[in-house]
């Protein structure tokens, strides 16, 4: 593993397996009693976001404790055209304090890449979201579900439907899936198809109904109404009926498909509220593996290689690779 | 006045001579000469150019003292090898009325490092809604003959049209900062697989190539002189290739910057590379320097931009765009068009000289190395190499994207009028 999660491309096969069967170990807590480990104890975790995001700040959140790290929420608001203060000031401040990661969310692409190489801060970074470019642990706790629906991701036809475009999800799914060997088709109307797509190594297609009933998972990604004043689609309606996710389509997908959504959805548009209360719909779910994935991340970034305890019953599971020692469950807390 | 025997010049590159700087004029050229009480400069090895003329360039003052100041931008355009710039309109206010274009001209003969040319506004404020007075800036003592709404575009077909027409009076340009304003909404590079990939908004090459294609087809219309300012893409190139083969009144300018580097540097995050137009593909660089050579593109101008440090240390998206070009313009040439024997340095100097000069209508500026020209010259020496430290610069700024790059070539000896503005390479 880097130092940092900047982009899904940033991770090896072997990187991003270590991540899913560790998150695979550490999502059985949740079914504890108990459910911290003394992994992280004493390491400083800093969910720096300068753009609201409740779902994953918490999930970030819950991440750390459960590792039992100290988490600092840092809300630091403001856009390129009302400036707060600035990154670099942020970033000088949290090193001063001294954040071992800083887990971060901002309206600008690429601000977690410049976090993490301006050399304002020796902290890991783990990029939460930035702009419209990426949102690698998304990426990897949707393959983690997948993964655990599906199996092994080699040769699975996964499609992401919606406002690829705008998407930092579909950006780092792309990356992250071909990376396990799942072939990616986009869904899309032209417009919301980002220019030179050609060269992302992935499918596209305009023709949802065409891609169902082949495809093992549905990723339906947001899509802002507002979208339909600078013309991306005439009317909300149009788009629902051309690329939205109701009973009748669902109807021809195959039996193991699942239908995932990184949230938060619009029901009745990307998909009808049948769709997304179904027993394909995996969304919860997702909800519930983004805290273990990010577990996983943190856990390997920050302590990853060593055993954070002494003594501590070795953790047990089927998978040779996973980390022994500091995953076992801490007694005192 | 001190008069000044350069000995064993290259002048355009040719053999060795010598020049006698007289009075401010060039006295004699040939060999061997001698001259009672001149300052000798040994030139061995030293190219001798024109002195160079920048067609585009920010000063920022008034209004971004911060950034750059007269002084400051017009001497590092002295040790860039230039003794004319062209100084932009963007400034806080606007260069819209004479008084403005009065004063930056009289602060550039102040600071004396190089002369000073303002470049008015087309509109008021540069908001594109109605015309500035052009004709009071063309006739106040800054003699105003290149109208620019430089980092905006005179998007509006009929206000174009118009302030084309209205220049023809006094023999003025209008030098076009071609963006079509609604296909580059807050457009952050190049348009392209890479802005995809990135999460950058696309600035996308139609938006520089329509409206250049609507301005070349106006200024056939009304026969008057469009200059078009930094082309970045290979579809521009054609497009100008193809209004001048129609005879069309049509000038152009490539950027530095845009002769050598790729977007492929944004991937970087570092807004040091944030310019516009944007860095675009090792296409259109190609083209640039096609296009450049067989001189569909007139001019090399530097679209020198100063920021302060704070606007480029930051996320991409919100920092300022621009780079520094004036004291690396030469190198750059040198490296991209000289080193690949896509120019000579007759070619050189026909660009960043002569052409420049002409279309500015600039009198004292742009002419040849010959006995009885003012003594505007550099002297410039292509053998040795260097490499670029952002702090050694002259300029307020420091946001040069060659930092730590090494180039080709360094400006040794500047001379405006006959008197030296640099010697050996510093401020003389």
């Amino acid at each position: 593993m880097k130092k940092h999660l900047l982009s899904a491309g940033d991770l090896s096969r072997d990187d991003a397996e270590l991540i899913l069967q560790t998150a695979e170990e550490l999502r059985s807590l949740a079914d504890r009693p108990i459910k911290k480990l003394p992994a992280l104890r004493g390491r400083t975790i800093v969910n720096l976001f300068f753009e609201d995001s409740t779902r994953t700040r918490i999930s970030f959140e819950a991440a750390a404790k459960r590792l039992s790290a100290d988490v600092i929420n840092f809300s630091a608001k403001g856009s390129s055209l009302s400036k707060g203060e600035s990154l670099k000031d942020t970033a000088l401040t949290l090193e001063a304090m001294g954040a071992d990661a800083v887990v971060v969310r901002h309206w600008a692409s690429g601000a977690p890449h410049l976090l993490a190489n301006a050399g304002w801060s020796r902290s890991s970074v783990i990029n939460a979201g930035d702009g419209t470019h990426e949102h690698p642990t998304q990426a990897l706790l949707d393959a983690f579900t997948m993964w655990r629906h599906l199996g092994d991701l080699d040769g699975r036809r996964i499609a992401i439907v919606g406002d690829v475009l705008h998407s930092r999800v579909a950006r780092s799914n792309a990356l992250l899936l071909r990376t396990l060997g799942a072939e990616v088709t986009l869904v899309a109307p032209p417009t919301l198809l980002p220019y030179g797509v050609d060269g992302w190594g992935v499918e596209t297609s305009y023709d949802l109904d065409g891609v169902l009933p082949k495809t093992d998972v549905v990723m339906m990604l947001r899509v802002q109404r507002e979208r339909m004043n600078a013309a991306f689609f005439p009317t909300v309606r149009e788009y629902s009926r051309r690329y939205g996710l109701d009973g009748r389509r669902m109807a021809n997908l195959q039996d193991h498909t699942i239908v995932m959504h990184p949230g938060p959805m619009i029901r009745g548009m990307e998909l009808t509220a049948d769709v997304a209360d179904s027993e394909r719909s995996v969304i919860v779910e997702q909800v519930t593996n983004g805290v273990a994935v990010r577990m996983a991340v943190l856990y390997l970034l920050l302590g990853g290689s060593e055993p954070a305890l002494g003594g501590a019953e070795p953790f047990e599971t089927p998978r040779p690779s996973a980390p022994q020692g500091p995953l076992a469950p801490g007694g005192e807390e | 006045m001190t008069d000044y025997l350069i000995r064993n010049a290259r002048i355009l590159g040719g053999e060795p001579t010598d020049l006698l700087v007289k009075g401010g004029v060039i006295d004699r050229i040939g060999d061997g000469l001698t001259a009672e009480g001149a300052e000798i400069i040994e030139a061995d090895g030293l190219i001798a150019l024109p002195g160079l003329v920048d067609l585009h360039t920010h000063l920022r003052e008034p209004g971004r003292e911060d950034a750059e100041t007269v002084d400051t931008g017009t001497l590092a355009a002295a040790l860039g090898g230039f003794t004319a710039v062209h100084a932009m309109a963007n400034t806080d206010p606007v260069a819209d009325t004479a008084g403005v274009v009065e004063q930056v001209w009289r602060l550039g003969r102040e600071a004396g490092h190089c002369d000073v040319f303002p470049v008015g506004a087309v509109t008021v404020g540069l908001a594109g809604e109605r015309l500035a007075e052009l004709g009071a800036m063309a006739d106040s003592a800054a003699r105003v003959r290149v109208f620019s709404d430089d980092g905006k575009c005179v998007s509006d077909a009929v206000l174009m049209r118009r302030a084309l027409e209205y220049v023809k009076a006094f023999e003025g340009v209008v030098a076009q900062h071609a963006q079509e304003p609604r296909l580059t909404e807050d457009a952050q590079m190049n348009e392209g697989e890479l802005s995809g990939r990135l999460g950058l908004r696309g600035w996308p090459a139609v938006a520089e190539e329509a409206i250049i294609a609507r301005d070349c087809l106006l200024a056939a219309h009304v026969d008057s002189r469009l200059h078009v300012c930094h082309v970045s893409t290979a579809g521009s190139v054609e497009i100008v290739r193809e209004a001048k083969n129609k005879g069309w009144p049509v000038t152009a300018e490539a950027c530095p910057h845009h002769l050598l580097l790729t977007d492929e540097l944004a991937a970087t995050y570092d807004p040091i590379y944030k310019v516009n137009p944007p860095l675009r593909s090792a296409t259109d660089v190609e083209a640039l320097r096609v296009g450049l050579a067989d001189g569909t593109i007139d001019v090399v101008a530097t679209d020198h931009a100063p920021h302060p440090h704070e606007d480029k240390d930051c996320e991409w998206q919100a920092a300022a765009f621009g780079m520094l070009g004036l004291e690396t313009a030469l190198s750059i040439v040198q490296k991209a068009m000289v080193d690949t024997g896509l120019l000579d340095w007759a070619g050189v100097a026909e660009r960043m000289s002569a052409k420049p000069a002409e279309i500015g209508r600039l009198a004292g500026h742009g002419r040849p190395l010959a006995a009885g020209e003012p003594a505007n010259l550099v002297l410039y020496d292509p053998e040795v190499t260097r490499v670029v430290d952002p702090t050694e610069t002259a300029s307020l700024s420091r946001n040069t994207p060659y930092a730590g790059m090494e180039l080709p070539g360094r400006v040794v000896s500047t001379f405006l009028r006959g008197k030296p503005t640099v010697l050996d390479g510093k401020p003389a």
